[in-house]
């Protein structure tokens, strides 16, 4: 009942390739994003800033630059933490030389230089695939994270090896650094994932995504059809590796303050890359619901017990959290493979049909 | 042989033109195999070329000489009256050369339109900057291309399945789609490997109405491999016969029929 389709008839092509042609979802979305601008702003707490709704939405920002190449374009990549830091260090590198430059600006330009290595490091995909390109990306992913140890001039010569974020501010209103409020960067991370997200959408729905899909898809069929493999590899490639970038950026700029070079070592990567697989590779709305999983639950977990008035030594919780994540992932993998965006569009095809399933 | 036809009508009013296509001395060889063995034959205009032959005759392998998969070791393949540089599958896609698989080939995980669709990539031109705004050029192309997409889902008759995922249709009419697939691309010349294998007579049927269709209504020259020797005889005007990468035999169904190569190396003789 709640997702009736019948009367929405459709009588130009146009408002069939609408990004809503259902009403009910454009109404979701617009619920959704209600929450995210206005009611959590208004509600949450400087924690549930720190720890829930900014690292989701960085976190699903990575997953969805990893998903445009592994889920849309099919080249399975395990570098995302490297690509990250890439981001995050020019992101540094150019706020620290131009300290007159605008960190937006800075956050969206750091993009373009992992999209550069990206592109750099996607070269072998044209010659190998599946796992064996995976292991490539590996390659990058140690390697980036040596040169970002060894390079002295990348971090500035810190006695530390790491780097630090300056305060910085946009006419007076501090959205980086110490005195930054959470609430200032909250709303710059999500203006940044909401616009990100909307380019994603249309270049996945439209001629590119179509290349990228038929890539992954029968990559021999694709190029008989007049895909040229190599470009649709490499804008996969240059493409996601910006959005990651942005998203490394972010997540040193607008949450952690501070970071060494093993932050972007290979768990960051596989977090990312379980976020993605357990939201659904090819989807973009599974992004969000798998950082929601992977960041946020944890959390919810943590705060359950004290919230019921229940004491529970830290260390059995750290554990016992672990456990039930895990086979959270293991239930919903189960009951549907296709991760998470599977599941809600298999709930929407039935609520489309319900009450009458024939 | 026929070299000499001029261009002409067919008795069925279809229109008959120079040649398209013309494969010179082709030959392809893998390590010490030869696949291809010295094949000359040309494809004309406006008609229904055949290639027929045992199995392992170089049929398959001759179809992606043609479509710039295989490069032979000899010979030329001239296209609209000039040699064709050696060149990418996707180059010789774009210059009008359209084709189905053996086995399947469609795009499992997207919807019949998106396949579709995916065949009129080489009559899209917007810049990732109108695709992802969605607006300007890209938004005209998506809904011009949708149109003309359309009308091919019409013709093939595959308009309640354009929404379903590809993965899930049967066997048949997923055939059908990979046509669709093909002919939205507008191809001058269009390669069909087997369109009827794994066919039951009905749907043999319907496929051989959309290939007559398709070449009537379009104009389109169409190039196929099949074993059935019924359809082959009945859909095309011209036949090439290939066995152990040599060619036996080339002219109208009639001609071929009647060749004692051909009977010894692939029809046989009807049981008495």
């Amino acid at each position: 009942m709640l997702y009736r389709t019948a009367g929405q008839f459709k009588t130009s092509y146009r408002a069939d390739q609408a990004l809503f042609p259902i009403k009910q979802d454009a109404f979701l979305l617009g619920i959704v994003l209600l929450c995210a601008w206005v009611i959590f702003p208004l509600t949450a707490s400087e924690f549930a800033f720190q720890t829930l709704l900014t690292p989701i939405l960085i976190y699903a920002l990575a997953a969805l630059g990893l998903n445009i190449l592994t889920g849309y374009a099919g080249q399975l990549s395990l570098g995302t933490g490297a690509f990250m830091g890439v981001g995050a260090y020019a992101c540094y590198k150019m706020i620290t030389l131009m300290p007159w430059m605008n960190p937006v600006v800075a956050i969206l330009l750091s993009g373009l230089f992992s999209a550069g290595v990206g592109v750099m490091f996607g070269i072998p995909s044209l010659r190998i695939k599946g796992f064996y390109l995976a292991i490539a990306t590996l390659a990058a992913q140690f390697f980036l994270v040596w040169l970002f140890e060894k390079w002295a001039w990348l971090y500035n010569y810190n006695a530390s090896g790491a780097i630090q974020v300056p305060n910085l501010d946009i006419f007076g209103l501090y959205v980086a650094g110490p005195q930054a409020s959470s609430i200032t960067q909250y709303y710059l991370v999500l203006a940044i994932v909401c616009v990100l997200t909307y380019l994603a959408i249309n270049l996945t729905r439209g001629n590119l995504g179509r290349t990228w899909k038929a890539t992954r898809d029968m990559d021999i069929a694709a190029e008989l059809i007049g895909i040229n493999l190599m470009k649709s590899k490499l804008t996969a490639f240059a493409i996601s590796s910006y959005i990651v970038g942005v998203a490394g950026a972010l997540f040193v700029f607008m949450w952690r303050g501070a970071a060494e070079p093993n932050l972007f070592d290979i768990p960051l990567s596989f977090r990312v890359l379980f976020i993605a697989i357990i939201g659904g590779l090819g989807s973009i709305l599974g992004n969000y619901l798998g950082a929601i999983l992977i960041v946020g639950l944890p959390v919810v977990l943590n705060t359950v017990p004290s919230a019921l008035g229940i004491h529970v030594e830290s260390a059995l919780l750290e554990h016992l959290n672990i456990m039930i994540v895990g086979s959270l992932i293991i239930f919903f993998l189960i009951i549907e493979p296709h991760g998470l965006n599977a599941l809600w569009r298999l709930i929407r095809e039935k609520l489309i049909i319900w009450p009458f399933p024939h | 042989m026929k070299d000499t036809i001029e261009p002409h009508v067919t008795e069925d009013g279809r229109q008959i033109g120079g040649v398209l296509m013309e494969m010179k001395n082709i030959t392809l060889r893998f390590g010490g195999v030869v696949a291809i063995k010295d094949i000359s034959f040309d494809i004309r205009e406006g008609e229904i070329r055949a290639i027929i032959g045992p199995n392992g005759a170089g049929k398959s392998s001759m179809l992606n000489v043609i479509s710039g998969f295989y490069h032979p070791q000899e010979g030329e393949v001239w296209y609209r009256g000039a040699p064709r540089p050696p060149m990418k599958p996707y180059e010789v896609a774009r210059q009008g050369v359209g084709r189905t698989f053996q086995n399947i080939a469609l795009f499992e995980g997207m919807t019949v339109l998106d396949n579709v669709m995916t065949g009129r990539l080489t009559h899209m031109h917007a810049s990732i900057w109108d695709q992802a705004l969605w607006w300007g050029k890209a938004e005209a192309e998506e809904v011009h291309n949708r149109e003309q997409v359309e009308k091919i889902i019409d013709f093939l008759e595959i308009q309640a399945i354009r929404k379903t995922p590809v993965g899930r249709l049967p066997y048949g009419l997923k055939k059908r789609v990979e046509l669709a697939r093909a002919l939205a691309a507008e191809p001058s010349l269009l390669l069909l490997d087997e369109p009827m294998a794994g066919m039951n007579v009905e749907e043999k049927e319907d496929m051989s109405r959309f290939i007559l269709d398709v070449n009537d209504e379009f104009g389109t020259t169409i190039a196929l491999i099949e074993h059935d020797m019924g359809v082959v005889m009945d859909l095309s005007d011209r036949v090439v016969v290939m066995d152990y990468g040599k060619k036996i035999g080339d002219g109208t169904p009639d001609e071929v029929r009647s060749s004692q190569d051909v009977i010894d190396a692939y029809l046989g003789v009807p049981h008495e």
